[in-house]
Parts: structure tokens; sequence; C-alpha cells
């Protein structure tokens, strides 16, 4: 077919093309967020993390800031296997990296503050493929969605001038959210562990195992010490060194490891699998799938814990995420974390360099 | 004035509407995904490496065709600048489609994370975990995306323009 001679008049046409090259813009800049309702995401919830910290620290994590890398591996018993099809669970050792942390944005708070602490946890399993957690040491969430997370930061945002959060926003927030105030009734009345080595790390959401023969089940877990607990007074927080945890774990870990058993527990039926504030009461089904051993707490260096994110949803298979809606915003804020930290440039760690200043003195 | 007839060849016309939809479904859940933290982030993030590994595969495919074959040429009474802007707007083109699937493949790498195509099946890294390439990678990834898409726009005009005002058979040779 021979092409046809040009438009007399191109204007019309011309309008019709910049037309659909602007509704498809459009339709783009709405996929993206950029125009409409405001969404929740990695960004957003990253945003509100930093903004409570009053300033950036670069090439740190937004959360859980300050911490500690270490080192070991997880030796699995075998009984995790019926469950799931994961390369963790057979008879053998997998390698692990670790990070002890304490929650908040300031890599220099002192333990004392920071009464909700964390252990990251990256296994690399021996078929190569890896499973990473972020495990913190209470059974429940402080939140049960990714917006009242969003809404609860910037409720919780210290004033500038007195350094502590508004009360009224802070009581208005626990007013329409009771389960936040059952996590705080929780913290304020139960012990805590005077360590990390001696505190019980809970999954916090719902997972999935899928066994070889496809059966799928609901599970939470959780990592038991075998170091004896004791308590923490916690009306001596303030009194305590700045990094009394930490200098705690160092000297425990440098004297021989430290063991947990990973304890997976079986949802009953009507167990909620899509509410971290709701703890599963009443007896349940509990296997112990195998100890992890941490015996190393090398410095924050390349290749260490400090350049990965424990993101909860890097998973293998036998095992994938349920449907609580904090896994999704877990996976995407630290992400948004990562992203932010990594392009500011690798910073040694708040543990790392008081380490180093002790050295020099 | 001589007009271009002939059309692209099959194999080249098939492969560019088939990435063509996967390109612009990969430029959609890219910025879809980080829009969000619901359970669209983790369900979008799952199809974004497996249909950027496929068009990495297939802009290889392609361009390898493209080298063994010539392309119609442009109309003789093509302005020498459009012409211009056309060629270099295409080798731009077939940059970024290998371009933007290495990057994100690299960043995963310098980033430290699996690769991970589907469950139990993933790539191996190409670059060493360096946090700071990845900061760098990333941050080129984003960027060359909206870049990609405004190309992509442009070209769309381009052939609408073709097709519609010139109508010089350019946009035939690749949808007729």
């Amino acid at each position: 077919m021979p092409p046809s001679r040009p438009v007399r008049n191109p204007l019309p046409l011309m309008i019709l093309i910049a037309a659909i090259a602007g509704a498809i813009a459009l339709i783009f800049a709405w996929a993206a967020g950029l125009i409409g309702t405001a969404r929740v995401s990695g960004i957003s919830i990253a945003n509100a993390l930093q903004n409570n910290t009053g300033k950036i620290f670069p090439g740190f994590r937004r959360a859980h800031t300050k911490g500690l890398c270490v080192t070991g591996y997880f030796e699995a018993n075998g009984a995790g296997v019926p469950y799931s099809r994961a390369a963790l669970f057979p008879v053998g050792r997998s390698s692990v990296i670790g990070r002890f942390s304490t929650a908040g944005g300031v890599p220099t708070a002192p333990d004392g503050r920071n009464v909700f602490r964390g252990l990251g946890l990256r296994f690399a399993l021996r078929d190569g493929e890896e499973w990473r957690m972020a495990i913190d040491h209470t059974p429940i969430f402080v939140v049960s969605n990714p917006a009242d997370f969003q809404a609860f930061q910037i409720a919780s945002k210290p004033d500038p001038a007195t350094k502590k959060p508004d009360p009224a926003k802070i009581k208005a927030f626990l007013a329409a959210h009771p389960e936040t105030q059952r996590f705080m009734d929780f913290m304020k009345s139960a012990p805590l562990p005077s360590s990390f080595a001696n505190g019980t790390y809970y999954s916090i959401n719902a997972f999935r195992f899928t066994n070889p023969n496809g059966q799928t089940r609901a599970v939470r877990w959780q990592f038991i010490p075998e170091t004896p607990f004791a308590t923490l007074d916690k009306a001596t927080l303030d009194r305590l060194p700045p990094d009394f945890l930490f200098d705690d774990l160092l000297a425990r870990i440098g004297k021989g490891p430290l063991k947990w058993h990973m304890v997976v527990v079986f949802a009953n039926p009507g167990d909620p699998t899509n509410n971290a504030t709701i703890p599963w009461t009443g007896p349940h089904r509990q296997v112990d799938v195998g100890t992890l051993v941490l015996d190393q707490a090398p410095t924050e260096e390349a290749g260490s814990c400090r350049d990965y994110t424990f993101d909860p949803l890097v998973l293998p298979k036998g095992v994938s995420g349920s449907d609580d809606p904090l896994l999704a915003a877990r996976s995407a804020t630290y992400a948004a974390s990562f992203r932010r930290r990594a392009i500011e440039g690798p910073h040694p760690d708040a543990i790392t360099l008081q380490q180093q200043r002790g050295g020099q003195q | 004035m001589t007009h271009p007839t002939e059309r692209f060849a099959l194999p080249a016309r098939l492969l560019h509407w088939l990435m063509a939809v996967l390109i612009l479904a990969m430029l959609f859940v890219g910025v879809g995904m980080v829009s969000t933290a619901s359970q669209r982030y983790p369900e979008l993030l799952s199809w974004h490496r497996p249909i950027g590994i496929t068009i990495l595969a297939l802009a290889l495919i392609r361009l390898a065709f493209r080298l063994t074959h010539a392309a119609p040429p442009l109309p003789s009474d093509l302005p020498v600048l459009q012409a211009a802007v056309a060629k270099a707007s295409h080798y731009i083109l077939y940059g970024l489609m290998i371009a933007m699937p290495l990057i994100g493949w690299g960043m995963l790498s310098a980033g430290g994370f699996p690769i991970v195509l589907w469950k139990g099946v993933q790539l191996f890294p190409i670059l060493p975990h360096d946090v700071l390439l990845y900061g760098w990678l990333r941050y080129a990834h984003g960027l060359l995306g909206y870049a990609f898409f405004l190309l992509i726009l442009g070209h769309l005009c381009a052939a609408l323009f073709h097709g519609l005002i010139r109508r010089d058979g350019v946009f035939q040779s690749m949808a007729g």
C-alpha cells in the first residue's frame, strides 16, 4: 500500500497525539503514587522514622540503628523436615550472620532508653538459598498495620524543645488503638531480660510452612535462649552505662558461644495470622527444630551484618509470608532505609567507634 | 519523493510489540511497587525480577537480529535533524533495554540480596557485595526508569506523527 500524502492541517492531530501522551503520562504518575491519594510506602514510613531522630545519621539504618554484628551457625536437628521443605531443616549446619540491635533511630542512644530489642538473622542455606529474619524480644508488636505504624511514628515525634513526644498526641493515638495500649501495658509489666543473650526472640508475624507433600501450616517461631533468664530492674535503666547491653554481649560471646533453640509454634484453628498485636494464647504444638549458635562478634566490616537488610520476606522454598500486612511494610521500609544508607556510604557503627576510642585510650 | 514501502521483518515486529508490552508493564510495576507498603509491594517485586530477565534475553536476541537484518530506510525527505533524533533515540532505546535489567541484576548483587527469579530458582551475582555500589546502581535504576518512560513516550509521539501526520510509511513499517 503506497503511503498517502501528509495531512494539510496537522494541528488537530498534533493535539490528539499530545492528549494520548499526556493521558499515558498521567496514568504513569498515578501508578507511581505521584498524584492521587497519598500512599503509605516504604519511603513514607522511612521518612516518619527519620523525622523522629531530628537529624539524619548518614549510612545508618533508619530504625534499630544501634547494633552489633555476630556470626555463627544453625545446627538443625531434622525435626522441622516434616513441616517445611526449607533447606535449613535437614540435620546439619547452615552459617549465620546476625545483628543485635536496640530500637530507635539514634546510633549512640543509651541502651537504657530503648527497651525494645531485636535480632536480625541471615541464614545461608546449604542449597544456596537465604532465609532472613528480623525477630524481636516481644511476642507481640505495637501496631497491626503499616498505616498505624506510620501514624504512631508521627504521633511519637519528639518535640524539638522538650525532646519528648507530645503526651496529648500519644494519648489520642492510644485511645484510638487499644492494641497499642495493650502492647504498652505488656512492656510495662513483662520482665525485661538483663542481656541480649538471655532474651527470647519472636518472629512477630505469622508465616506459612509448606512441607514436601504440599501441606501448608500457619506458624510463628521463637528463639529460646539456653542462657538462664535474669531480669533487669527497670528502675535502674537510666543509671546503667550507655552501652551496657552491647558490652555485656561482647563479654559473654568472648567467653563462649551463645545458644538459642528455634521453636516453631503451630497455629491452632482460629489463631489470627494477620494481626501481630494478638498473641496466640493457650496450649500450642511446639517443635524444637535446631540450635542457633552465635560465637563471634566481628566489627561491622564490609560483608558483615551492616551491609544486609534483615528483610523478613527473604524466604527460602518451604516458607512464605502470611496475610499479616506488616510483613510487606517491613520489607518495603527496610528496602527504603537500605537505599538511603547505601548511597550515603557505609559508616562504622557506634559500638565499633566506641571500641576504637576505648582501644586508643 | 520516495517512501519506504518495505516493513520490518516479522521477527523484528513480533519482538518489538512483545517487548513494548513487557517494558511498559515493567515500568509501571517498578514505579508502582516502590509507591506502596501494602501486599502489592512483594507481589509486584516478585514479578519485576523474572520479567526483567525476560526483557534482557529478548533484548539480546533482538540486538543480534537487528545487527544482521537492516531496518527499512527512513524516508529520504525526512529533515536531517529528525533523522538524527530518530537514529540517536533508537540507540538509546536499545541501550536502556539491555542496561536496565543488567543494572537491576547488578544492584541486587551489590546489595547482597539473593536474586530470586521464583522460589528456589536464583541467579548468580554479577558484582561483588558492595553497599555503596548498590546505592548508586539503585539510584541509577530509578532515574533511568523514568528516563526510559519519557523516551518511550517520545517514541510513541514520533510514531503517531509519522502515522497520522506525515503518513510516510514509517509507522506502517512496524505496525503494518
